[in-house]
């Protein structure tokens, strides 16, 4: 019994990116919720992450960039979410709720 | 191909059930109603993606990705969660055109793009690697060439955790109480 070897192939990698890209895509569009967009934000960043390790590993002549530029996403997601959530916090605080729909002073 | 039975046959096989938890943990985080399990399947798609990382032969980065975002980004958005007590939303019967099948739509469409863009072009293999891309050189290149970089990612870090300071306390009263 043979078994295809996925984890040394770029493909592998770029068709996984590219469904957590487009996963995350569908929930920042279909959520109605201010936290919901933020998680599938991150799903996006998950998928730009693991785009950047595998062009690392497999085509990159110096194989440390794309870790040092995966663990700088990291760094700005982290600030990213510590910021959103905060402004979440102070808006539901003013509107008490975080539906998108409700969040609206001006009626149009 | 390699034999099942064997080292390589084993850890293809662990390759595959990752890739099915990062995706199943990634659907959870988009369909479930209730915002807290959406936060768990967050956590569940990093723990798939750091096993990526680790494929990736960059152990340091996957022990990172299970680090912030697993143990902080996560218990953040639980705390969120926890202050904000969403509602599990009534969201069928006032969408709008975007939240239906268009997204749906959209999505795949974009993961299809993606996909075939990465599966007809002919990638360039590198001649020579500089190095072997181990944590030690890693370490190298974070404190020479991109030191200007790493400092000002420090900043942005500072810059974030008192905004955030100062975001969340406005609109409390000075003497604290009830409101």
């Amino acid at each position: 019994m043979n078994i295809p070897a996925f984890g040394d192939s770029l493909i592998t990698y770029l068709i996984i990116a590219a469904l957590l890209f487009g996963i995350g895509f569908y929930g920042l569009v279909q959520r109605r919720t201010l936290i919901g967009m933020l998680i599938a934000g991150e799903l996006i960043l998950a998928g730009a992450s693991i785009n950047f390790m595998a062009f690392n590993r497999f085509l990159s002549p110096d194989p440390t960039v794309g870790q040092i530029f995966t663990l700088f996403i990291m760094g700005i997601a982290a600030a990213e979410a510590a910021i959103a959530l905060s402004i979440i916090i102070a808006v539901y605080r003013n509107f008490r709720t975080i539906d998108v729909e409700d969040v609206a002073e001006l009626k149009g | 191909m390699v034999p099942l039975f064997s080292a390589e046959g084993l850890s293809s096989l662990i390759f595959i059930f990752i890739v099915m938890t990062t995706v199943l943990g990634a659907v959870i985080a988009t369909h479930s109603e209730r915002l807290i399990r959406a936060v768990t399947g967050l956590a569940i798609t990093c723990i798939g993606v750091a096993g990526l990382y680790y494929y990736l032969r960059s152990p340091f980065v996957a022990l990172m990705e299970m680090l912030i975002y697993v143990g902080a980004v996560c218990v953040t958005i639980v705390f969120a969660v926890m202050l904000a007590d969403p509602k599990p939303d009534e969201s069928a019967e006032k969408g709008n055109v975007f939240t239906g099948p268009l997204s749906f739509v959209l999505g795949i469409s974009i993961f299809w793009g993606l996909a075939a863009l990465a599966g007809k072009t002919a990638w360039v293999l590198p001649v020579a690697r500089k190095n072997d891309g181990s944590l030690e050189e890693v370490g190298k290149s974070l404190l020479t060439n991109y030191s200007m970089v790493f400092e000002l990612i420090s900043i942005v870090l500072l810059v974030a955790i008192i905004g955030s300071l100062v975001l969340a306390r406005q609109g409390r009263t000075r003497t604290g109480g009830q409101s």
